[in-house]
């Protein structure tokens, strides 16, 4: 069993390095391929064809651009980023900050929605088609439908604008106590929840209602064992997986997704950087950007597949 | 908005003066004591030119006196990893802001554009072409060295090396030569004559670095705050500089810069009191802003949106289409609807109406749908629809093509608007299409916005225009020592773009920034957007410490 865990785990990350490999190289050539580089960027109204030329050439864009991607391979086998094409700074020194920033955004809203998610879910799975449920699947329909944006506006003209509870941006430096923090990470946290957990609800509530179906709980039922121990002991192991799964897509955009909230709440997160990067042509962080959100990604898939192969009840093998 | 460049000039204020002495005949040659004063001491504090715009409300109560203190909180209208410290890199607004706060130029403009004394005591010139510049005594940079003239000379002319890649490239290669004649003393010899050689000088991106700097990532620069953190496209913060060679001012203790780029977020981060002062206020949010009890400070910048028309390919060629569209445009409409008002009329030429040199007795072109038509019809491409281009990196392009394309159905023409994405529009098709909006920020002279935009070699002709008869112009107003004389030159160029260059330009916009009641010393300058980019030394707070 445990030998066979592993192979498949092994597995997993394989196909998972795969996928890595092809998106680094996608990302590249699809950068490449946008109108403009960094030179054009850089001088903007300015860029006459003599200024951009010699511009490229002291930033090496004049190499051709395969020669360009096989060094920067190079130096990320040596576990070098390279250096901003922008500023000159080294990448890992600009992504630092942000990656932290990021993290603390994406953990504080994970604390948040996975609880509530998974309770809010199987009471819906549950008390399927009450009055309850039909309240939350309005709700969850209504935030998965409204543009982030609009939430996270209207959230900051009511609460920061109109009460002054909160402050409208989210400024980190100003953390020195509990009471600031929550303060601070008040309205993104929430917008994001909202947005995050009114998908999980969905899908944890289908994946819930479908093992509620099954033959099994249906015996159970019929042997007389009482509700929450069926919801318990029968139902949640055999929903472990499809929850895992739904719980992992739901959060792995919280890192790169996010943009929007991390502009409105003026957060300087990876986000908003990649977004910044990608408007400059500045290819050593758009790079760097992307492994990051692809890793964190593919990261939590495989995990939650892990989990979903652990996780299978004993006896009916994988 | 991309803010490629800086500033218009200024109409007379009372008693405006060009700075020039009139030419002593026995003037001697170089250096001597006949050399003619361009730059003379100002009177300290600017001189509040009084505009025929509505008068903002900039809170300047007569008498008061700025207290000391505070800290405060500016939000811009951009912040991106592109941020930077280098001048020669300056390119947006939040740029020349951040450019002011640390650095000093050898000359500031005031309210009414004209050049006054920084770093520099004097500039002179005897032929207008060879220039001696004398720096003031015992100024410091942040790091303790004293500025001398070889500070000047890197300065300025590490935006002639391509390598700076510098946004100023183009007008630094007027330099042919500088050099130090002195610990204080500079010479620039210009490629010919140009008596507007010392308005050139006040713009941000010619700011004084030390000799040699080569990193950027941190600043030593004179000005009136000392760099305490940049995070590029997050953050630049400053405290006072208690050494200032300025000084008074500044009066505030520290200040915060960020940039929020969403129009909403940051009028809602200055009503609930998060910043103090934001730019680029939404001219539909006024009303909510002033009934709110916020200040609203209207500056009356020479920057337009224009239509550039190509008389070098496609209809521009026909000059019944560039006519027929000058009469297309429905120019209160524009200034009315797109800009709610904060505009003012544009009359086909760059020169904003409070110029001192603007040409009133030019007839404004009106909206006439009935010549546009004949005019269009004329030209033969009523029906075959040329398409325009716009872009939101264009302010307010997008809806004055909107305005333009309903003026054209009423006249029975298909015009189909183009809206390109901000990102890449000026390097991919600004400029390099037949018809095609372009957003330009107003220069420190009508020199420079001829010689960069209108002149044959200009490198922003946007229309392609041509005209030997203009360039001569522009040869002779540079030369030309007499006041009079050079307004007539002036009124006669302004007069043949209007007539003749392909560019359409309906409106010049007012700037509009919005700042907290606790805020004061705001007030409008020509010079462009918050006092010329240089609020942050003049304004201080209600509530700062006494």
């Amino acid at each position: 069993m445990n030998a066979g865990l592993a192979r498949l785990v092994a597995r997993r990350i394989g196909t998972t390095l795969c996928s890595l490999v092809f998106v680094v190289v996608a990302i590249f050539f699809m950068t490449a391929a946008l109108p403009g580089d960094v030179a054009d960027m850089l001088l903007g109204q300015n860029a006459t064809p003599a200024a951009a030329q010699a511009l490229r050439h002291s930033l090496h864009l004049d190499q051709p651009l395969w020669l360009r991607f096989v060094h920067w391979c190079a130096g990320m086998l040596h576990g070098d980023p390279g250096t901003s094409l922008l500023t000159g700074r080294p990448v890992g020194e600009m992504l630092a900050p942000r990656l932290y920033n990021s993290l603390l955004l994406a953990g504080a809203t994970t604390m948040v929605s996975v609880p509530l998610a998974l309770l809010l879910g199987l009471a819906c799975a549950t008390w399927r088609d009450t009055y309850f449920d039909r309240v939350m699947t309005v709700l969850t329909l209504g935030i998965v439908s409204v543009p982030a944006f609009l939430i996270a506006t209207v959230a900051v003209f009511v609460f920061a604008v109109q009460f002054r509870i909160v402050p409208a941006l989210s400024d980190i430096r100003s953390i020195h106590s509990v009471g600031q923090f929550f303060l601070t990470f008040t309205m993104p946290v929430s917008t994001l929840a909202s947005i995050t957990m009114a998908q999980m609800i969905r899908m944890i509530r289908a994946c819930m209602i479908d093992v509620f179906s099954a033959p099994y709980i249906e015996m159970a039922v019929l042997k007389g064992v009482p509700p929450i121990r069926i919801v318990l002991y029968h139902a949640l192991p055999n929903a472990i997986g499809p929850v895992a799964n739904a719980i992992a897509l739901s959060l792995s955009s919280l890192l790169g997704g996010v943009v929007v909230i991390e502009t409105i709440f003026n957060y300087p997160g990876l986000a908003q950087l990649m977004v910044d990067s990608v408007m400059l042509r500045d290819v050593p962080i758009i790079q760097s950007c992307a492994l990051l959100f692809c890793l964190t990604y593919l990261f939590l898939t495989t995990l939650a597949d892990i989990v979903a192969l652990a996780s299978v009840p004993k006896g009916r093998g994988a | 908005m991309r803010v490629g460049r800086v500033m218009s000039a200024g109409r007379p204020a009372k008693g405006c003066r060009f700075l020039m002495r009139r030419c002593r005949a026995d003037a001697s040659t170089t250096g001597g004591p006949g050399r003619r004063q361009v730059l003379r001491l100002a009177a300290a504090g600017l001189a509040a030119a009084a505009l025929p715009t509505r008068a903002s409300r900039a809170q300047t109560v007569s008498g008061e006196t700025p207290r000391r203190g505070g800290h405060l909180n500016f939000a811009g209208l951009a912040a991106s990893t592109a941020d930077t410290l280098d001048p020669a890199r300056f390119a947006l607004a939040t740029d020349y802001i951040r450019g002011h706060m640390f650095y000093d130029g050898l000359v500031t403009l005031d309210a009414d554009m004209t050049p006054r004394p920084a770093l520099a005591e004097r500039i002179e010139s005897d032929d207008l072409r060879t220039w001696h510049i004398t720096l003031r005594r015992g100024v410091a940079f942040h790091d303790g060295a004293a500025l001398n003239a070889a500070d000047v000379v890197y300065s300025l002319a590490r935006h002639k090396d391509p390598a700076t890649a510098s946004q100023q490239r183009a007008v630094a290669q007027e330099m042919a030569e500088i050099k130090a004649t002195g610990p204080l003393e500079v010479q620039v010899t210009l490629n010919g004559p140009n008596v507007d050689f010392p308005s050139m000088l006040g713009l941000v991106g010619f700011c004084i670095v030390r000799d040699g700097t080569a990193d950027f990532s941190r600043e030593n620069g004179t000005g009136p705050f000392i760099c305490t953190e940049f995070s590029p496209g997050v953050r630049t913060s400053g405290r006072r500089n208690p050494d200032y060679w300025g000084g008074p001012a500044p009066w505030l203790d520290s200040v915060d810069m960020i940039g929020i780029s969403d129009d909403m977020s940051r009028h809602n981060a200055l009503l609930s009191g998060d910043v103090d002062i934001i730019a680029s206020v939404n001219p539909r949010l006024v009303r909510m802003l002033r009934g709110r009890g916020f200040g609203l400070l209207e500056s009356p910048v020479g920057t337009y949106t224009d239509l550039a028309i190509r008389l070098d390919q496609g209809p521009g060629r026909m000059q019944d289409f560039v006519t027929g569209m000058k009469y297309l445009f429905n120019r209160e409409q524009v200034r009315d609807s797109v800009f709610m008002g904060f505009a003012r009329l544009g009359n086909d030429q760059p020169i904003a109406p409070e110029n001192r040199y603007f040409a009133a007795d030019l007839p404004q072109r009106v909206f006439d749908p009935d010549r546009a038509r004949f005019h269009l019809r004329k030209s033969g491409v009523m029906e075959s629809g040329v398409p325009v281009l716009c872009s939101p990196a264009a302010l307010a392009s997008v809806d004055i093509a909107v305005v333009l394309q309903y003026a054209a159905q009423q006249i029975g023409m298909d015009l189909p608007i183009r809206r390109m994405p901000a990102d890449g529009y000026w390097t991919e098709y600004w400029m390099k299409t037949p018809m095609g909006f372009g957003n330009t920020n107003p220069r420190p002279s009508l020199d420079m916005t001829f010689a960069l935009n209108f002149a044959s070699t200009a490198p922003w002709n946007e229309s392609r225009w041509h005209d030997p008869r203009f360039d001569q112009l522009l040869l002779d107003a540079r030369r030309q020592r007499d006041e009079p004389a050079r307004r007539r030159i002036y009124h006669d160029m302004q007069v043949m773009i209007h007539e003749g260059a392909g560019i359409c330009l309906p409106a010049f916009t007012t700037s509009l920034d919005a700042f907290s009641p606790r805020v004061r010393g705001l007030r409008p300058s020509q010079a462009g957007q918050l006092m010329g980019y240089d609020f942050l030394s003049h304004v201080w707070l209600a509530d700062g410490a006494a």
